[in-house]
């Protein structure tokens, strides 16, 4: 399939997404789920019986039983955080092919309400997810004690500093942009403005990360509804096209990633950049999965917003925040908004609000085109995609 | 090796490292050599992951060197035993490849990346040994 036949043939056409403040949730699991397909479907004016596409970052063979539906197109792909971008990837080439008309994908997680409900105590559910492979983490990482997924990016942060003089003050930036964001964000976990000293002088985690420099772990969902160009323009909401999409992982393991100060990203954004016909400086909004400052920052330069190694330097002035001329992560993204663990989905549906100009005081005035760029693992899988505007689409 | 006995997650012994393990026995730090590409392959695998190939042969490694990343776990008990924060590290080993592992007899405001290492070890309840890594030439 040649790329041109996945640009702008296929829209996100329906975007729901719950969070709270409180950091929880009242539903949970199967219910918090049909309830996003259901709002995110009522967004696009569609219904349930619209459906033959299933993606799920589980099963969506069981997801699909659940809501009755009998998917013509189905997708179980798991790449943690990014699972989502690829799910939209793949829905793309599906609806741009003919194998499905109408794809859904959702995501729910409630790791406070599950901790609440079980009588409080207890962490997160460990343990890999069934079906998995043998983990070998277990034999050459965790006898290290590293803390996982905070170690990985940590050591990512150390060699970045240390080769390319990338400061703790410029990580903390990053941070400080994104809760101005999240000042505008009524759902948002967090919505008090912090300042660089409050990042550095909150707890160091696993050096160079401080507490405010790792995501938040809160109960969130969202779900998207995908179909084609031509029924896109028949629907509730302006469409916002998928001009182009990327995806590669280059690892599982940190300790097995080629070059730590080097994201897939550098693969997957200048596909999707390439598929979608934009360059770095015309994308208006960048939706780049912040599970900690060092990622975002990583996005930066992997996608070509500045030169490899410059990504500190960038961050530093703000341009990043309400305001800027890189407007990033305006719902306040994982670091203020909410992560309940695999943040994908909450790229997107920003992503396409702000297209549609529906983001109230956060608004990107004048959003065509925006990026939504998916880090799943640690630092593993990188999917890039890039969304437009009817204008953006010619 | 510090007074308090670690308190290491002993690693399980996957069946195509055990040559690995049993090296450890006898404080050799071993790796696989992929004979079609020369080149080192880490973790140990049944196939290179370069060529799928199965040529693969054990080899000794010098035990030297480098720090390649690190972090400061100020969150999780120390496995190398002690109190307080502990360094994690990928060390890069002077024949290509790289593995994580702790650094030992080093202050930890000494740590820097791309210093020169060498393996030492620590005893497992089972006989191995744990490779860890300590500045060249003993301690800093
Ligand atoms: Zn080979």
């Amino acid at each position: 399939m040649s790329a041109t036949s996945i640009r702008g043939a296929s829209a996100i056409v329906g975007v729901a997404d719950d969070a709270s403040p409180t950091g929880q949730l009242e539903l949970s699991g199967r219910a918090l789920e049909a309830s996003m397909i259901e709002q995110a479907l009522s967004d696009a004016g569609l219904d349930i019986k619209d459906v033959d596409g299933v993606c799920h970052a589980g099963s969506s063979m069981q997801l699909a039983e659940y809501l009755g539906v009998h998917p013509r197109f189905t997708d179980s792909t798991m790449t943690g955080g990014s699972s989502f971008e690829v799910h939209v990837e793949h829905a793309a080439a599906a609806i741009a092919a003919g194998l499905a008309d109408v794809v859904i994908s959702v995501y729910a997680s409630t790791p406070r309400g599950d901790r609440a409900r079980a009588g409080g105590g207890g962490g997160r559910r460990g343990g890999p997810p069934p079906g998995m492979g043998p983990n070998p983490g277990l034999e050459w990482e965790m006898p290290a004690g590293i803390r996982l997924p905070m170690g990985a990016y940590a050591l990512a942060a150390t060699r970045h500093m240390a080769k390319y003089g990338t400061t703790a003050e410029q990580l903390a930036q990053v941070a400080v942009s994104t809760r101005e964001w999240a000042t505008m964000n009524p759902k948002a976990r967090y919505q008090d403005p912090i300042t660089i000293d409050d990042v550095l002088a909150s707890p160091m985690q696993t050096s160079p990360l401080h507490l405010l420099d790792c995501c938040l772990v809160t109960d969130g969902a969202g779900a998207f509804v995908m179909t084609s160009a031509e029924r896109a323009k028949s629907l509730a909401k302006s469409p916002a096209y998928v001009l182009g999409v990327g995806t590669c992982h280059d690892h599982s393991m940190i300790s097995q990633m080629p070059d730590l100060t080097t994201t897939a990203g550098m693969i997957s954004g200048p596909a999707a950049f390439s598929m979608a016909g934009i360059k770095a400086g015309d994308v208006d909004l960048l939706m780049g999965y912040d599970s900690f400052t060092i990622t975002a920052l990583l996005h930066l330069e992997d996608l070509g917003f500045c030169a490899k190694g410059e990504g500190g330097p960038f961050a530093e002035d703000g341009k990043l925040g309400p305001g800027g001329s890189l407007p990033m992560n305006t719902n306040g993204g994982g670091l203020s908004y909410t992560h309940p663990g695999m943040y994908g989905m909450f790229l997107l549906v920003e992503a396409v609000r702000q297209l549609r100009g529906e983001c109230a005081q956060r608004q990107v005035p004048g959003a065509e085109i925006a990026v939504a760029h998916g880090s799943g693992g640690v630092l593993s899988c990188m999917s890039t995609i890039v969304l437009g505007t009817e204008a953006a689409l010619s | 090796m510090s007074a308090e006995a670690p308190r290491r997650m002993e690693p399980p012994v996957s069946p195509v490292a055990e040559p690995f393990w049993a090296a450890t026995r006898e404080r050799r730090l071993v790796v696989q050599w992929c004979l079609d590409c020369d080149r080192p392959v880490f973790y140990p695998r049944d196939n290179c992951p370069l060529c799928l190939g199965t040529s693969l042969e054990w080899r000794d490694c010098t035990g030297e060197g480098s720090l390649y990343s690190f972090t400061v776990n100020h969150l999780s008990s120390n496995p190398t035993g002690g109190e307080g924060p502990f360094p994690v590290a990928i060390v890069e080993l002077a024949e290509g490849f790289r593995m994580m592992s702790n650094v030992v007899n080093c202050p930890l405001e000494e740590l820097r990346v791309d210093m020169a290492l060498s393996v030492a070890w620590e005893e497992l309840s089972d006989g191995r040994n744990y490779p860890v890594f300590e500045p060249r030439g003993g301690t800093a």
